[in-house]
């Protein structure tokens, strides 16, 4: 038998830039990750989630209505807190190792 | 009937990241590897297998390039807009510059000396993946400082005390602090500079710089600075990452690492921590707006998110949190009263202007620090009924520095608010004095790179600036009379007044 760590839930976050651009991806991350909360900053947005927060590049797309790469979350994000764990064409995961 | 060919499949970010940059690396056959990288051997690290390095952001130079001109694209375009509408106008108060002047004159050179070493590291260390990472590095840093020149340039045209900042990084008193914090980091071996720079800066210690002093921006109305500052904090993330994949690589390389980076992570916690004394005071007294206080910063981006969050990990590793941390947690509701108190006393020796807090900025103070009240309000109190008697009072001495982190000696002692802390040290025969038990353990370890330091008091008192009165060093500072002082009926103020009463009279803004 194999137990699972379970998973940590300190706080991961990232804050990004308050603009027009970067709403759709504020709002894609509010909605696929269940626990996040919101706050403003002047000109900036942090999100954070207890354990883990995912960006989805499909959910970011739906709400921009054009295609946009991963690689694109570079124009918005400021700073983040865990650690990158993975960063695909479709997704950017953020989460503490341990 | 033909079924046309599907349209070739663009590779995948992993398959184009390996192929364009850990494809491109070859290893050596006309010399050996120690020949070819001849400066990760001294420090004591050790390293089985290069490879390892991960760097999660997989980027390419082609989507390096095309991220990074769109990111000039949209902050050029701020600046002009800003420019042509008379921008400044806005802000909140000409003294919310104070801030700015002292960011050029302080962190911008460390950004050009951040692109030479990160250049260094493109070069010399053995692993592709880790020497491209250091390469974008590198140009960011020069993307940042180039930035920041030409978006505080249009203040430069208005305002006092833009015009000498690269002359006057390398010989200010106050700048010294700063300066000598990047020069013994450049001159460490590559490793270190990695945590001291790469973890302990751009990863512990970065929201605590650039986060306060671009939402002060946004709050003061000054847009251009917001701009480039989120402009480059964008590429910070990046940098974020290459200090924390820095250190664990350390860590998971080899056990015998362990101890090194305890010592590199307590020795620069405790010198960036110092440096972010000019911060402190910056949030707390500098910005008319405020955004959030020193003791709130520290707490949310020091306290909860690295001790609470990233030491918990690194506790993994055998890595504990770094020495002296419990006295700067104690110190959050001392710091910047205590700095700016000091700065207010000299800046007639600076190229920014100070003032007496109004009364509702103290209120502030009193709501934000509960021992505001009990022991910096009666100064300034005092201060004001100086004032009132047309005495408002300079320091017409020169500080004793600490001879490691370089600020005057203003800090109390652990436990004891009201009792400057001084430590010193003997090294061949000479006396070093300190600040705190962080620097001299710092010194202790390493007495004979502290030693050579260049402090800029003991220099006037060696002859070696301009001479020995105040006139003559400041004229040798390449500061004007305009420049610092108190910002009440300075230059700025009275221009700014002048503005404003042109920008009513004509109905425009
Ligand atoms: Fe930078
Ligand atoms: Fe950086
Ligand atoms: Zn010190």
């Amino acid at each position: 038998m194999t137990t699972t760590p379970s998973p940590s839930d300190r706080p991961v976050g990232v804050d990004l830039q308050e603009s027009e651009q970067n709403r759709a991806v504020i709002e894609a991350i509010e909605a696929d990750n269940a626990n996040a909360t919101v706050r403003h900053m002047p000109g900036m947005v942090r999100v954070q989630a207890p354990g883990r927060l995912v960006i989805n590049r499909e959910s970011v797309e739906a709400r921009l209505g054009r295609e946009w790469e991963t690689h694109e979350f570079q124009l918005a994000i400021i700073s983040y807190f865990g650690h990158i764990k993975d960063w695909d064409d479709d997704q950017i995961l953020i989460a503490w190792d341990r | 009937m033909t079924i046309a060919p599907k349209a070739p499949r663009k590779l995948s970010m992993k398959d184009r990241y390996s192929a364009l940059t850990r494809d491109l690396a070859w290893d050596p056959s006309y010399v050996t590897n120690e020949e070819m990288f001849p400066f990760t051997n001294f420090e004591g690290i050790t390293i089985h297998d290069w490879s390892k390095w991960e760097d999660p952001f997989r980027l390419t130079v082609d989507a390096y390039t095309k991220y990074q001109a769109e990111k000039d694209k949209r902050l050029y375009a701020v600046l002009d807009g800003f420019a042509q509408s008379q921008g400044h106008l806005g802000l909140t108060d000409a003294s919310y510059l104070n801030a700015m002047k002292l960011f050029i004159q302080g962190v911008s050179p460390l950004e050009y000396q951040a692109h030479r070493n990160f250049a260094y590291l493109a070069r010399h260390l053995n692993g592709p993946g880790p020497r491209f990472a250091a390469l974008c590095q590198s140009l960011d840093e020069i993307r940042h400082i180039q930035t920041e020149v030409h978006t505080l340039s249009n203040y430069n045209k208005l305002y006092t005390g833009f015009h000498s900042y690269v002359w006057q990084h390398d010989r200010v008193w106050y700048l010294s602090v700063p300066k000598s914090f990047f020069d013994d980091a450049v001159s460490a071996g590559p490793f270190e500079f990695l945590i001291a720079i790469g973890f302990s800066f751009e990863y512990l210690l970065t929201n605590l710089l650039f986060v306060p002093f671009m939402s002060g921006a946004s709050f003061n109305g000054d847009l251009p600075t917001m701009t480039f500052g989120f402009s480059a904090q964008s590429d910070e993330s990046r940098h974020m990452t290459l200090g924390l994949e820095a250190i664990k690589f350390l860590l998971e390389q080899d056990e015998k690492n362990v101890p090194l980076v305890q010592h590199w992570i307590d020795k620069w916690f405790w010198r960036g921590y110092r440096l972010l004394a000019l911060v402190a005071q910056m949030l707390d007294y500098m910005l008319p707006r405020k955004v959030m206080s020193w003791k709130e910063a520290f707490d949310l981006y020091f306290e909860q998110q690295m001790l609470g969050g990233l030491f918990v990990d690194l506790a993994y590793y055998g890595i504990t949190p770094p020495k002296f941390v419990e006295q700067a947690k104690e110190e959050k509701e001392y710091l910047s009263h205590q700095v700016y108190w000091t700065l207010y006393q000299f800046s007639h020796a600076a190229s920014f202007t100070t003032s007496i807090p109004t009364d509702e900025h103290m209120e502030w103070l009193s709501a934000n620090y509960p021992k505001f009240d009990e022991l910096y309000k009666p100064l300034w109190e005092k201060e004001k009924r100086n004032v009132a008697a047309g005495g408002r009072h300079f320091d017409r001495g020169l500080p004793e520095l600490c001879s490691v982190c370089q600020i005057p000696m203003l800090f109390t002692e652990p436990g004891d608010p009201t009792t400057i802390c001084q430590r010193h040290s003997d090294f061949e025969g000479e006396r070093f004095n300190f600040c705190s038990d962080g620097c001299k353990n710092i010194f202790d370890h390493e007495p004979e790179k502290y030693v050579q330091a260049w402090l800029p008091v003991h220099q006037i008192f060696q002859g070696n600036c301009g001479g020995a009165s105040i006139p003559d060093v400041l004229a040798w500072y390449r500061m004007n009379p305009e420049d610092g002082g108190e910002y009440l009926g300075s230059t700025d103020h009275q221009n700014w007044l002048a503005w404003h009463d042109m920008a009513e009279k004509t109905g425009g803004n």
